[in-house]
């Protein structure tokens, strides 16, 4: 009899969205979950929610270095290394030569950049856990780095600080103290976010051994950045393609090793990220001694942007991973094509790949852990 | 010491209802605003400093008359009656609780001699109203919470009536007065309480567990599954706004004053000083009790600000395969201990 009943009872999927209103979809991404309980059997990403029409209106713009405002758009995390890639190609197709300083000077802003954006995906990662406090904790240094940026480029969040040939403004006089207090002050703070955060035995608990993402799935979904590190894969643009000048720093590529629970898993990626800020904090160092105090940060800055007819594709490493642009000339003022390749819509493709039978809470975890912006998503 | 006081007029029944509600209540406004301090100490900033002038001090207040004006949605498909009704029987479930409380060496709502089992008996209804809240909601993220905490509350009731057992097997006795009155004196090496966590070593791991499991059935962090606002948007509260919400959050505080002064009650003394005759007395007592009952808030709290939360399966395998079988294995222990000392 009860068996009977048993039988008969009709078994139903839940459908459920989540988003683009939720508190932990990172902006607005809507997910489609199909849940059995609370177990995810299939998650579809639906985006376009903060699409800003960035490569229609990069073609008509009527210059080229009107189009450097909106790549801050896109990344509004990161809008220095999004700044760094567009004029590093700008560069190399005008054939441009940049002055010693400036290139010092960007490098310690794409770090120090790095650092600010890997503190929100750490932040914002432990916070959809129930980690309230680290997150604070990470926008508190975070702000200083903000802090260094007012001063530098008088914005906090959208810079338009880099220039094709320079930089807009010089550093302010106090840029290399300042910096360097920080470097200073950073470190033991990295120390207490692993007490408190990284090496916690409940939030081992909920990333180890969840979302894991091979290696060869990472790398057929063309992953990249920390995501891809933190499947064991040693690929860092700025070791294995070096632009700027990269080349001549010491520094680590921290990639993931299943510590805690199986390669690739979000313990990894997570892990990662913090390593990384280490490492750059090293290589602001480097840069900061290396750095030549004298020098006009506008003089190579072209009068006109024409550049000759051709194409370039120009690849430079964010926090989120290989942020690529393909210019395209016909040798008028304003670019004939300009598409960016975003890390983050690359990783956000690879969702359901890695999420299928994960609990509604992992999913949280994961969305954390790839570290979308979905500004750069949508573009 | 013990006054019973004989309930046969309503006045009498009244006063004795409206007693706990006023320390809920006034609780409740504190309880809020010490929450956000404390928030704000352990982050590095400040919490509310504007309202009232003195360290914000008027914060819950202005809060609580801002939830009074807000419009009272009920959605177009919830079942209306139960969507009404589940937050205020999540509130009288824990008030009603209070009644068993012995709140002052003269004052206990209800002397009854199974307070105890009443006690938990009347909190499992608790679990009732978020199912219900969750479902008449017809939400979806609503339903899953409620479910959540259903499953959540049931597995915990277990550990925790487990250790509640252990004491009662110590102290003989269902009734909370009784129980603490055994608490009085200092006659451990002359100068510790004699209260129940100082008696027996194995009462300790006893108060450990019972205290992971109280988390777990307030649903503070690392066990706020049920609201988990990163994963269910608020869970069975997010249809809801205004006074119903309020009661929603006062009966969640009112809970976490419950179990928090039920394990004073158990473990600490009770009422009783710390030491011995001295401030003793009617006032002094309540001021002991509602302090070690206030102590326990806090470290709850410290805890919600410090530790990321628990998935929903990890949160039942920790009660059913860690704190089931240890709690049982620590009750026979005590047992034993108690048989040959």
């Amino acid at each position: 009899m009860i068996t009977d009943t048993d039988q008969n009872i009709e078994k139903k999927e839940m459908v459920i969205n989540m988003g683009p209103q939720h508190p932990s979809t990172h902006g607005v991404l809507r997910l489609e979950l199909v849940l059995n309980g609370e177990v995810i059997t299939n998650v579809k990403p639906f985006i376009g929610y903060l699409h800003r029409c960035f490569e229609k209106y990069a073609e008509e713009v009527k210059d080229y270095s009107k189009v450097i405002p909106y790549t801050d758009r896109m990344d509004y995390v990161s809008a220095m290394n999004q700044e760094h890639g567009y004029v590093l190609g700008m560069e190399r197709m005008l054939e441009i030569e940049v002055p010693e300083r400036v290139e010092y000077i960007r490098v310690i802003v794409a770090e120090l950049q790095r650092i600010a954006s890997h503190l929100l995906g750490i932040g914002a990662f432990g916070l959809d856990l129930g980690a309230f406090t680290p997150f604070l904790y990470c926008f508190t240094e975070r702000e200083k780095i903000l802090d260094i940026f007012e001063k530098t480029s008088g914005a906090r969040l959208l810079y338009n600080y880099m220039a094709v040939g320079g930089l807009m403004r010089d550093v302010h006089k106090d840029f290399k103290t300042e910096t360097a207090d920080f470097v200073k002050t950073f470190r033991p703070k990295i120390k207490e976010l692993n007490d408190l955060l990284s090496y916690n035995q409940i939030f081992i608990d909920r990333t180890a051994k969840i979302g894991v993402l091979p290696e060869k799935v990472a790398l057929n979904y063309a992953a990249s950045g920390p995501v891809l590190r933190g499947s064991g894969v040693k690929w860092d643009l700025r070791k294995d393609d070096p632009y700027s000048i990269y080349d001549r720093f010491d520094f680590d590529i921290p990639v993931g090793s299943g510590e805690v629970g199986t390669l690739g898993d979000c313990w990894d990626r997570y892990i990662v990220r913090v390593r990384e800020m280490e490492q750059s904090l090293r290589i602001i160092e480097q840069a900061l001694d290396g750095m030549p105090d004298e020098g006009d940060v506008m003089e190579a800055i072209p009068k006109r942007i024409r550049p000759n007819e051709g194409e370039l594709y120009v690849r430079t490493e964010t926090p989120r991973g290989e942020l690529g642009y393909y210019i395209v000339s016909d040798k008028s003022a304003n670019p004939f094509r300009v598409k960016a390749r975003a890390p983050s819509f690359v990783h956000l493709s690879m969702l359901p790949a890695i999420s299928n039978g994960a609990l509604i809470a992992d999913m949280v975890a994961i969305v954390g852990s790839i570290d979308i912006v979905l500004g750069e998503v949508d573009r | 010491m013990n006054t019973i006081v004989n309930i046969t007029s309503l006045p009498s029944i009244l006063l004795h209802a409206a007693i706990p509600l006023t320390i809920i209540l006034v609780y409740a406004l504190v309880a809020i605003w010490g929450e956000r301090k404390i928030a704000g100490f352990i982050q590095d900033r400040l919490g509310p400093m504007r309202v009232g002038g003195f360290h914000g001090w008027a914060q819950s207040i202005a809060d609580l008359l801002k939830l009074i004006q807000k419009e009272d949605i009920i959605p177009t498909d919830a079942s209306r009656f139960l969507f009404k009704f589940a937050p205020f029987m999540m509130f009288a479930a824990s008030y009603a609780a209070f009644a068993v409380i012995p709140f002052s060496s003269s004052y206990i709502g209800s002397n009854i001699n199974i307070g105890v089992f009443y006690l938990l008996a009347v909190t499992s209804i608790l679990t009732l109203s978020i199912i219900m809240a969750g479902w008449a909601s017809n939400n979806k993220w609503s339903l899953l919470g409620g479910m959540r905490s259903a499953a959540q509350m049931v597995s915990y009731e277990v550990p925790t009536i487990a250790t509640v057992l252990t004491v009662i097997v110590v102290s003989g006795s269902l009734n909370l007065m009784t129980v603490t009155e055994m608490q009085s004196g200092n006659d451990i090496l002359g100068f510790i309480p004699n209260w129940f966590i100082f008696q027996n070593p194995f009462l300790i791991v006893a108060f450990i567990i019972f205290f992971i499991s109280i988390l777990a059935e307030s649903h503070r962090v690392p066990f706020d599954l049920p609201e988990s606002e990163s994963e269910l948007v608020a869970g069975y509260q997010t249809e809801y706004s205004g006074m119903r919400w309020a009661m929603f959050m006062l009966a969640e505080y009112a809970d976490m004053l419950l179990l928090s002064l039920l394990g004073a009650v158990l473990f600490f003394g009770g009422w009783n000083s710390p030491f011995g005759e001295f401030l003793s007395g009617p006032f002094w007592s309540f001021f002991w009790f509602m302090l070690k009952g206030l102590l326990l808030v806090f470290v709850m709290m410290w805890i919600r600000w410090t530790l990321p939360r628990y998935r929903v399966d990890q949160l039942m395998h920790i009660c059913w395969s860690i704190l089931i079988p240890l709690s049982f294995i620590n009750l026979v222990l005590v047992a034993l201990w108690e048989l040959i000392f």
